[in-house]
């Protein structure tokens, strides 16, 4: 593919951790622009015009969502989710540790549009290392006079706090994740009021994907209109997808949206030899399964929603024919069980029947009622919780009970699992 | 509270608008120095910022990251989520369980190493992998396995938790 990478270009064979070979690379250019020649406006307009869509999952354009903010004269915050924890994603994690100063010249110059008086980044607690090179950075940054007071002598001055998770994804969810910030058990909020109006501290607040905030600079530096062009007109723009499980190459791939789901596992380095595709989650553990009949859809928001799944995160996971669909689907609800913050019935009983369910069947200990359950539980569970994670839990599971139900059939009939285990794969 | 506790805790306070947000920061910090969070910790943390001492178990019990029970001097957790499942992590838990001769969230009688099942890492493209006191090990087979924990046994612990 003759694609050249906008925000993964150097990864691997660059220290762009370096302040120095970040700014050879053309590092620094955008902010310079903005902050000496552009308004805070016309940085807000561009993004609008670019059409860039939020990189953490749920795809919403980026410069409605910095206009939504209140010009009453409150404090403003911008934070960074850096909580990656969808399950098969696995971006940001490279983003932050391998190119920090792009992420924090996508902090400084959003902050500028949107006139943030503060700038967090919430680190998954997990990200010990990439956190660390990312206080290095921030610390460059600040000496260069990138980041702190009257910003390359505009007068734009913001500070830029790290914050470090401990151990929630749920904390990903926005509205979590500001009260995780302040202080309190990472509970989802009810909206509206929406964190525009009222987020941290009950101040407007924006909340920005890593990936999302490393195309700004990109934008800037080489216009709204380059970006829109890439890509479908209403889902424009490259995006890296997380190809893992059952290819030659798993890894971090930056493609332009709208190549097919054939295509990029391609570029994975296809499958192993002589096996076939049974499944396929294009967008995270949150999304429902695509299957081998789907390879020619697009990989975009709107082509994916229209099969009734997602882009989501861009975690890619590719199962082959020795892959149990019950087992995938019992990991899957088990890791929503797990990390259910509790407050909605749905979610925190749902999820854990479920897994209960899915792991007598797997044990060869299932029962019709069971399936039955399993079958007529989507509608109690999906779209009865306060945010996204309850309703979660079911479209995988709901997608691969449609298309195999008789390997679920066939676990209670057998009393246990018909496929072997493959055996561990590791290339 | 010692000085360099307190010293520690308003330094964190004042980074943040408001004084709660620092709690649980300074819990990771006394994590670090004490190996998990004590109950004093927990008393500590909520004079500090101005809450029950219940408000602050309720928040610190709610982070996988935290441990309000002693852990060992090596911590791990291998990741046990679908990407890491379709690379041979059930075949690595079995053998890192039998390996250490402890389940899920045990730790071994002479206090040294604790195992638990966590959920995705973020290192799919890695699988299966895990994180030992935090610095990931991927693509982890039973052989590796035992090379690491060869490795681990000869050297000197990093705190398992580390504040920053």
């Amino acid at each position: 593919m003759d694609f050249e990478p906008v925000i993964t270009k150097g990864i691997g064979q660059l220290d762009l951790a370096d302040i120095d070979v970040y700014r050879r690379q053309g590092g620094w250019s955008a902010l310079e622009r903005a902050l000496t020649g552009m308004t805070p406006e016309q940085v807000v307009n561009e993004i609008s015009a670019s059409n860039l869509r939020g990189r953490g999952g749920a795809g919403f354009p980026t410069g409605k969502k910095w206009s939504f903010l209140p010009k009453d004269g409150r404090p403003r915050y911008l934070i960074c989710n850096c909580d990656e924890a969808e399950p098969g994603t696995f971006k940001d994690r490279m983003l932050l540790g391998e190119t920090p100063f792009q992420l924090i010249e996508g902090l400084v110059l959003s902050g500028y549009a949107i006139n943030a008086a503060q700038i967090f980044i919430y680190i998954r607690g997990e990200f010990l290392h990439g956190s660390r090179t990312f206080r290095q950075a921030l610390a460059a940054a600040y000496e260069r006079g990138y980041v702190g007071k009257r910003i390359l002598g505009s007068g734009y001055s913001v500070d830029i706090l790290v914050h470090r998770g401990a151990g929630a994804y749920i904390c990903g969810e926005e509205t979590a994740m500001l009260e995780s910030i302040e202080g309190k058990r990472g509970e989802p909020r009810l909206k509206p009021p929406f964190p525009a109006i009222a987020g941290l501290y009950g101040m407007p607040t924006v909340v920005n994907n890593v990936e999302t905030l490393c195309f700004v600079p990109h934008i800037i530096n080489r216009g709204a209109r380059w970006f829109a062009a890439i890509g479908p007109e209403k889902s424009p723009g490259p995006k890296i997808m997380s190809v893992s499980g059952h290819v030659h190459k798993p890894g971090n791939y930056e493609v332009p949206l709208g190549i097919s789901a054939g295509e990029l596992i391609e570029l994975a380095g296809g499958l192993f030899p002589g096996r076939r595709i049974k499944a396929i989650q294009p967008g995270g553990g949150s999304s429902a399964a695509i299957f081998a009949e789907d390879l020619a859809t697009s990989i975009d928001f709107d082509s994916l929603a229209a099969k009734k799944t997602m882009l989501g995160s861009g975690g890619f996971v590719v199962m082959d024919d020795t892959t149990c669909m019950v087992r995938a689907a019992y990991s899957l609800v088990r890791f929503f069980e797990h990390e259910s913050c509790g407050q909605c019935t749905p979610c925190r009983e749902g999820g854990q029947w479920i897994a209960r369910m899915l792991g007598r069947l797997e044990a060869g200990e299932g029962t019709q009622t069971d399936l039955r359950v399993l079958e007529t539980i989507n509608t109690t569970i999906t779209g009865t919780n306060l945010c996204p994670l309850g309703d979660s839990i079911m479209p995988f599971l709901a997608s691969v009970l449609g298309r195999y139900p008789d390997e679920f059939g066939r676990h209670i009939s057998l009393a246990g699992c018909p496929l072997r285990e493959p055996e561990p794969a590791i290339a | 509270m010692n000085p360099e506790r307190e010293r520690r805790g308003r330094e964190l306070i004042a980074k943040y608008p408001r004084a709660q947000s620092a709690l649980v920061p300074f819990l990771q910090y006394c994590q670090e120095q004490d190996g998990y969070v004590t109950g004093e910790a927990i008393d500590e943390a909520a004079q500090l910022v101005g809450i029950t001492p219940s408000e602050a178990e309720s928040i610190a019990s709610f982070y996988s990251l935290l441990f309000t029970q002693p852990v060992g001097k090596h911590v791990i957790q291998v990741c046990r989520t679908l990407s890491c499942m379709l690379r041979g992590a059930a075949d690595l838990q079995r053998h890192i369980k039998g390996r250490l001769g402890i389940g899920h969230l045990e730790t071994t009688p002479d206090g040294e190493f604790t195992y638990e099942e966590v959920e995705c890492l973020a290192a799919c493209d890695k699988a299966p992998c895990l994180q030992h006191n935090l610095a990931f090990e991927y693509s982890v087979t039973p052989e590796k396995f035992d090379r690491l924990l060869e490795r681990w046994r000869s050297e000197e612990p990093a705190p398992a938790f580390p504040a920053e």
